[in-house]
């Protein structure tokens, strides 16, 4: 069973510069373009499920925006 | 909009943060710019290794001038090429401080030519990251050492031509070359596999310096997309495409000693 | 401790150890070379930190940053190595850290010799790189001299966090005199609360001169120019010679001034009423004791290894209030006591004048001298 993650893109530092978004591997990032950050620039969020956590977005995050949630699912035991 | 679990957003399981070692300021980079990726490679090495209060930053002249208002540690402020030569001067008289220089690719290959190549020729224990992108960003986008033949730039408006402005500058082959090195290395910031090679390596060479095992430098092949007139996105697979067969990704000088660390 | 026979640059060399130099990063240069190879072996002997930079460019900038953290460092090059230094002192000076540098002057402009002179007098004194700034800068005239300023050069770099200069010349350098060094001062490194250090247990600092914000550049330079008016207040130096009854005063400083003091000696035995002032803080200079002088002297006579540089600064000083004349020997022709007495005697002798152009009189004598 994947893992469930969640990701919080700070408003203060995102530039909306969409690497995460092309190297997110569920395709779960884009742009929220019905808001704006103070600076003026469209923050990245999750717009649909799937996240799992990867961290992917915050290793390519050139402003260290992101901060990043995965639960741990813990493996059923053994001849569950 | 995703739907929030509550469950998951908890202290335990959070496996990513913003480094301790950046202050609150949010970078005047651009948007996309690989500076910020670098930075943060940077200050996480910092953070693991522990010597955030004991580590003091030589800032360049180029893009990264500012560099001293994102890290929350000690810094000073170098002339245009001269990192190399004021981290030596602070190494020497704090030995057991952790010293590093961040310079760009006017700052390390044009002006600053003597001074890096000769920290690194005295083994200077200092650790440089080199932040290749082949133009000058600060300034608007010249023509930098390490520009591509043929690449237009403001003072290259025709593309670089050889015959006339000469050919790009490997550094990482050349510093290579110096027995006083440790550790030198090329990377790439273009993909999140090549990202994470460029911590390791950074890493490594911070590694290097702190158990004494001579100059460390990581040249990391850099975007810059507001002068190169792409998107970042496209930036990064203009590295990939024509900066790696021009500056080959890999390890030009790795002591013994520097390979047989473990950590 | 004892007196001993010394050459100029091992004791000032030898003078800033005692004085508990940490750092030390230089290139070799005629005619100082002496001060590295010194240090190169008398730093590492206590542990001390010696460096051989690439070029005195790289050198300025160790000192730079050896600077920020606090340790007493140093450098020394002459003339053409000091230009080269010009960047890195501005910078400096802008960042506000202490430091102490020697030049041991040459002839020139350019590549000009390896024979004293005292050309970079404007350049020292008016700071030499780009923006408003002003070091310290000290001249001595003796070996002895030179060992004294160095020490307190050290002290007045940090009191002021300034740079403080000794200006000196080749002749300076490589003579030989009996004199003393002070007893060797055991380094101690002080809990600045500028220093860049690495931040244990306290927040972070930066060392940096820039200021993007033009009013903060101007607070800063503000701040500069009060610091230097302070320093203006405490710690002009200088030294007088006969002058309590002198008609015509000769000013003159390190090796000018010591030669046209065996010209004003001379003078005084043949009855002339002639003093001598030889300044020892070139910045900050003198003038009050020449505004005073130039109430009672007839005339002046500045003697000066060049065309004529702190010659501006005794105009400035006398407010035309007296006449002002010049000698100069330029290019690293070091004058000898009859020259300067020659031009005392022809001063007591002919009518002087506050019109006219001192150092184009003096250009017309020496050039109808060489035909």
């Amino acid at each position: 069973m994947p893992a469930k993650g969640w990701i919080e893109v700070s408003d203060q530092y995102c530039k909306g510069c969409e690497l995460c978004i092309s190297a997110c591997p569920q395709g779960v990032i884009e742009l929220d373009m019905s808001r704006l950050t103070p600076k003026g620039y469209h923050p990245a969020h999750l717009f649909k499920d799937g996240c799992t956590g990867c961290a992917i977005c915050a290793l390519v995050c050139p402003d260290a925006a992101i901060t990043v949630y995965r639960e741990v699912v813990k493996a059923a035991p053994a001849g569950a | 909009m995703a739907t929030l679990d509550v469950e998951i957003v908890k202290p335990e399981n959070q496996v990513y943060c913003r480094p301790h070692s950046f202050t609150d300021f949010s970078t005047h980079y651009c948007p996309g710019c690989t500076h910020g990726v670098a930075h943060r490679l940077i200050a996480e090495a910092l953070d693991e290794m522990g010597v955030q209060e004991r580590t003091i930053g030589v800032a360049p002249v180029g893009c990264s001038v500012f560099a001293y208002n994102y890290f929350d540690v000690d810094f000073v402020e170098a002339a245009h090429g001269r990192a190399p030569a004021m981290a030596t001067g602070i190494k020497r008289v704090l030995p057991d401080r952790v010293v590093f220089t961040y310079q760009g690719d006017g700052d390390l290959a044009s002006i600053g030519m003597a001074e890096i190549m000769h920290a690194a020729g005295r083994g200077e224990n200092i650790t440089v990251i080199f932040i290749n992108n082949a133009i000058y960003g600060m300034t608007g986008g010249q023509m930098a050492p390490t520009t591509l033949p043929g690449q237009k730039t403001t003072s290259s408006p025709l593309g670089r031509d050889v015959e006339l402005q000469g050919y790009p500058l490997r550094m990482s082959e050349m510093i290579a070359k110096m027995d006083g090195a440790g550790y030198v290395v090329r990377r790439s910031l273009h993909d999140p596999a090549n990202i994470r090679k460029a911590k390791k390596a950074i890493r490594t060479a911070f590694e290097t310096q702190v158990r004494g095992l001579g100059f460390s430098m990581v040249e990391l092949l850099s975007t810059c997309p507001t002068n190169w007139g792409i998107t970042p996105i496209d930036a990064l697979k203009w590295v990939e495409t024509n900066m790696v067969p021009v500056f080959p990704i890999g390890d030009f000088k790795v002591s013994s000693a520097v390979g047989d660390l473990r950590f | 401790m004892a007196r001993q026979l010394i050459k100029g640059n091992e004791a000032m060399a030898e003078a800033a150890v005692r004085a508990g130099l940490e750092a030390y990063f230089g290139y070799p240069i005629t005619p100082q070379t002496e001060i590295l190879e010194h240090l190169s072996r008398r730093l590492p002997e206590l542990g001390r930190a010696f460096v051989q930079a690439e070029s005195e460019v790289a050198a300025i900038n160790m000192v730079y940053g050896a600077a920020c953290t606090g340790v007493r460092v140093m450098s020394s090059s002459s003339s053409p190595g000091v230009s080269l230094m010009m960047e890195g002192i501005s910078y400096i000076a802008g960042t506000e850290v202490p430091c102490v540098l020697i030049n041991v002057m040459r002839g020139g402009p350019g590549l000009g010799n390896i024979a004293p002179a005292q050309g970079d007098y404007f350049q020292a004194v008016y700071g030499g790189g780009h923006g408003d700034y002003k070091p310290i800068v000290l001249a001595p005239s003796t070996v002895q001299e030179s060992i004294d300023l160095t020490v307190l050069a050290f002290d007045l770099a940090e009191k002021y966090r300034a740079i403080a200069m000794v200006l000196t010349d080749g002749s300076l350098g490589q003579m030989m005199e009996p004199a003393e060094l002070p007893e060797l001062r055991p380094v101690v490194r002080k809990d600045w609360d500028w220093a860049v250090t690495g931040a244990m247990g306290r927040p972070r600092r930066i060392l940096s001169s820039i200021y993007l914000e033009p009013h903060d550049e101007e607070i800063t330079n503000l701040r500069l120019m009060k610091r230097w008016f302070e320093i203006e207040k405490h710690e002009v130096r200088y030294k007088e010679y006969y002058l309590d009854d002198a008609e015509i005063v000769v000013v003159g400083f390190g090796t000018a001034g010591r030669v046209a003091l065996s010209a004003v000696r001379e003078a005084r035995q043949m009855g002339l009423k002639v003093g001598l002032l030889r300044p020892v803080t070139l910045s900050p200079f003198p003038f009050h004791v020449l505004d005073e002088l130039s109430k009672q002297a007839q005339g002046f006579l500045v003697v000066e290894m060049n065309t004529g540089q702190m010659l501006n600064d005794v105009l400035l000083a006398v407010k035309g209030r007296a006449p002002v004349e010049f000698y100069g020997r330029p290019g690293g022709v070091v004058p000898f006591a009859d020259e300067i007495l020659a031009e005392i005697q022809r001063m007591t002798s002919s009518p002087l004048s506050v019109a006219g152009d001192p150092r184009k009189a003096w250009l017309e004598r020496m050039l109808a001298a060489a035909k």
